[in-house]
């Protein structure tokens, strides 16, 4: 495959094929179906390969991102995938997951000219082409150095410390709560957007590996870290931020209102779209509400949307705030799922069997910018308005839960429930024991969760090949 | 994967099943729970944790065969694997030197407070068992029981056993005994243990709970099992599963306990195998 001249004309960033709306809100299968290696090679070439590029410098992990997109444009993919995975060892994860409109793309040169470069396709499609070869590249394993790790959490942040240490030859276990492997990205993460079958792959490519995973195993019920570092030289926490928020407002309790966690994971984790072929019950809603703005909020409401239900998401800024990811917002919107901007839910009101069957919500107007640099959204009095749902999904955020720090001595704490790492290597107040991904940040994004495992891993290492003082 | 060792009808309809889980049982405490999933692609359900052998590395349960996962975990034979067991999940019961206390368990319950009167009794307690069932052929480990309670007392509806009553007859249950009783804790079905706190209050003798709500991941993370104690929204999973029966708001957790009544009565009534 080489590049025609004939191409290269057309300078326009090259669009995404997808299912189209009317079709994937009948089903859960991914929407957005890849770039073939022409598209690919079509959008790689319009990259003009930037002397000082400053989509590297806005990427997290600093992927060379020129480099492996010219390996692309000149159809050499194993070197792409090289290049790639250097830097980010999920890169069909991160290409279909990352926030790549603040990230690496809005750094790109050409965001305001001809487009900005598509990187996270593109990298997207490295990975999966990777996937579609016979012979995977297994990396080189260093001998045996008679070390011994526990990660606790198999998340983004758990899975590349493990791969990274399993690499230099220390014997690495995973220690996980549920009952499969991959944090978020299998129980929180929609199907239509992270195929599972992504994770599972890696997942099992980590396995090739030679890292151990036990499932169904909560630290700090089951075992305790404390105990883990009688028997471990090293432990890692990577426990996420898994602990659910609900607004404060009365009738969170009545029937039909879920957190954002058990939506996702009845639908997920448990493959609740298949009811009742499996047992995890769900419920076939008929006009939910979301509340929130962010990427959990869409996924709750594309789900909900492929469960036949006419969905709302309620938020109490406008669009402009709104952080989830561009494209998924957009997805959401072809979709059909309505929006109810400047909108703050006041209650939930219940039927007599305890069911909820309306939000009553009070307009807001948009005042000075706040600490975040975002417009604070002010309530219009008198402005109550009731809307009739039968249920109600928050949306708002999650924390650090807390088992780890209430079962763990010595574990310095900070004032959200997070556990406190630094930043440079993940080393908290513990000796042998570093932490990072959500559990140290709160909820933040899977490659500052990959970042911040690899951070740690190479600290890890370091120690253990060289104890010195904490 | 965890292997079951045991798995038999205790009496009509309660089974009791011990299974292969040693890293449970290493750290098991009375009034704890686990999780389990029957089948791959299951759905995850709590049982007490009611006896536990740490040399043989095994858990017991005790349930009962009410819906779909129960009905499941009740057809599986001693070999075979279940794909999780996950615990102990859950604040133990709390135990102190209370007095005396009334231990009472109807339905699952009678076995799980077995291991909630043997600490009881450790720590010093007179402790009084009381087991309650609708006919003497639906009680069972009363042998189990009397090794750890100071003196046992069963009641029948139909009067087959023991005293004729049900748990509306708990204050007189109470004051036929000769001392002041420190404690009364509870375990049953949700029903049994809304009206027996009902019955205490005005006794005011404290009574402990043990929630059955629903959960999914028993560990804080998805809030299915929230409840009202105390005017405060707590979760069962790891707030609980034991609150003071008097402060719990028993018609929220009556009726999130039903929310998917309907959907879990539909795959019964399928005709397919499952
Ligand atoms: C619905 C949803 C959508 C999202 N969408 C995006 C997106 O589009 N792009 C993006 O970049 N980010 C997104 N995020 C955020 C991203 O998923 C997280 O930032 C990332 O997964 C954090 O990784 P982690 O490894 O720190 O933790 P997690 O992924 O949360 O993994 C932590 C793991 O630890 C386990 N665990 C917790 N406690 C224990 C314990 N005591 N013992 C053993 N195991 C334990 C958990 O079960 C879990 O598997 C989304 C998050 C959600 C919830
Ligand atoms: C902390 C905790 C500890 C527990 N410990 C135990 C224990 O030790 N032993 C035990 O037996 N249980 C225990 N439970 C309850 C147990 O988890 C549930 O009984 C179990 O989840 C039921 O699963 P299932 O799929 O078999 O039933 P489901 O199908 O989920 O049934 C759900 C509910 O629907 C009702 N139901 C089901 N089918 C019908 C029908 N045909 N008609 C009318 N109603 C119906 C049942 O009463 C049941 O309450 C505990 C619960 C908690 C939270
Ligand atoms: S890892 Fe994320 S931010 Fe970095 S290049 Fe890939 S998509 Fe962009
Ligand atoms: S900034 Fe844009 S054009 Fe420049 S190297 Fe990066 S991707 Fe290519
Ligand atoms: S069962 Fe999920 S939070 Fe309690």
């Amino acid at each position: 495959m080489e590049n025609t001249g004939r191409k290269t004309l057309d300078l326009s960033r090259r669009p995404m094929p997808k299912q189209p709306a009317e079709v994937r809100v009948h089903n859960f299968a991914e929407v957005a179906l890849g770039y073939t290696p022409e598209l690919a090679m079509e959008e790689a070439v319009r990259c003009i390969q930037c002397k000082r590029p400053g989509c590297v410098d806005k990427c997290p992990v600093e992927i060379n991102i020129p480099e492996f997109i010219k390996a692309i444009a000149e159809g050499d993919f194993q070197r792409g995938v090289q290049v790639l995975k250097s830097k980010n060892s999920l890169p069909s994860v991160c290409g279909r997951v990352c926030p790549q409109e603040e990230q690496c793309e809005g750094g790109c040169a050409l965001l305001k000219k001809a487009g900005q470069i598509a990187i996270g396709r593109l990298e997207r499609f490295l990975g999966d082409w990777e996937a579609t070869q016979s012979e995977r590249m297994m990396p080189e394993i260093a001998p045996s150095t008679g070390k011994r790790v526990a990660v606790v959490g198999g998340g983004p942040a758990g899975l590349t410390v493990a791969g990274d240490l399993v690499k230099q030859g220390h014997e690495v276990t995973i220690f996980e709560a549920l009952h499969k492997i991959g944090g978020v990205l299998v129980y929180g993460i929609p199907e239509f957007r992270l195929p599972k079958n992504i994770v599972n792959r890696e997942v099992e490519y980590l396995q090739n590996l030679g890292v151990k995973m036990v499932t169904d195993y909560v630290v700090g019920k089951t075992r305790t870290v404390d105990s883990f570092l009688e028997e471990y030289d090293a432990v890692f926490v990577g426990t996420g931020a898994g602990l659910p928020w609900f607004s404060e407002m009365p009738g969170n309790n009545l029937n039909g209102v879920y957190s954002a966690n058990e939506y996702l994971t009845r639908f997920n984790l448990m493959k609740g779209y298949r009811f009742p072929l499996v047992p995890t019950p769900v419920k076939d809603h008929i006009r939910v509400a979301v509340i929130g703005g962010g990427n959990v909020a869409m996924d709750c409401a594309r789900t909900a949307l492929r469960m036949g239900a006419e969905v709302y998401i309620v938020y109490r800024r406008s669009r402009e705030e709104m952080p989830a990811r561009l494209e998924e917002l957009e997805n959401a919107e072809e979709e059909g799922v309505h929006f109810s901007y400047l909108t703050l839910p006041t209650r939930c009101i219940g039927d007599e069997y305890g069911w909820v069957k309306a939000l009553e919500c009070i307009r807001m107007e948009l005042g000075e910018p706040d600490a975040s640099g975002r417009r604070s959204p002010i309530p219009i009095q008198g402005s109550e308005f009731i809307l009739p749902f039968d249920a109600v999904i928050h949306a708002i955020g999650n924390s650090p839960n807390p088992l780890i720090p209430q079962t763990t001595a010595g574990l310095e704490i900070g004032k959200r429930g997070n556990i406190v790492a630094d930043p440079g290597t993940g080393k908290t107040s513990k000796e042998r024991v570093w932490a990072g991904g959500d559990v140290v940040t709160g909820a933040a994004t899977v490659i500052l969760a990959m970042g911040a495992g690899r951070k740690a891993a190479r600290s890890i290492h370091e120690y253990l090949m060289n104890p010195c003082e904490w | 994967m965890f292997t079951i060792l045991e798995n038999q009808m205790l009496v009509p309809n309660l089974h009791m099943l011990k299974v292969e889980a040693p890293d449970v049982a290493r750290a098991a405490q009375p009034g704890q729970f686990a999780i389990f999933r029957p089948e791959e692609d299951g759905e995850r359900i709590p049982l007490t944790i009611a006896d536990w052998d740490i040399q043989e590395g095994s858990i017991t349960v005790v349930y009962l065969n009410v819906g779909r996962s129960t009905a499941r975990l009740a057809s599986l034979n001693k070999g075979a694997e279940l794909p999780t067991v996950v615990g102990p999940l859950g604040n133990p019961m709390e135990i102190d030197h209370f007095g005396t206390v009334l231990c009472v368990g109807g339905c699952y319950g009678i076995a799980s407070i077995y291991p909630i009167a043997r600490a009881l009794k450790q720590a010093g307690n007179s402790v009084i068992s009381v087991i309650e069932g609708r006919s003497s052929f639906l009680l069972y480990w009363q042998e189990k029981l009397k090794t750890v309670s100071d003196r046992i007392i069963t009641m029948t509806r139909d009067g087959t056993q023991g005293k004729k009553g049900h748990i509306g007859s708990l204050p007189e249950i109470v004051r036929t005994i000769p001392m002041r009783v420190d404690r009364i804790i509870l375990n049953g079905c949700n029903y049994m243990m809304m009206r027996g706190a009902q019955e205490t209050l005005p006794l005011q003798i404290k009574t402990i709970v043990s929630l059955n709500t629903l959960m999914i991941d028993g560990t804080g993370m998805c809030g299915v099992c929230r409840v009202t104690v105390d005017s405060e929204t707590r979760f069962a999973c790891v707030d609980g599963p034991h609150f003071d029966g008097h402060k719990v708001n028993w018609v929220e957790v009556t009726q999130r306990r039903k929310a998917y009544l309907q959907e879990e009565i539909q795959p019964l009534r399928s005709t397919r195998p499952q």
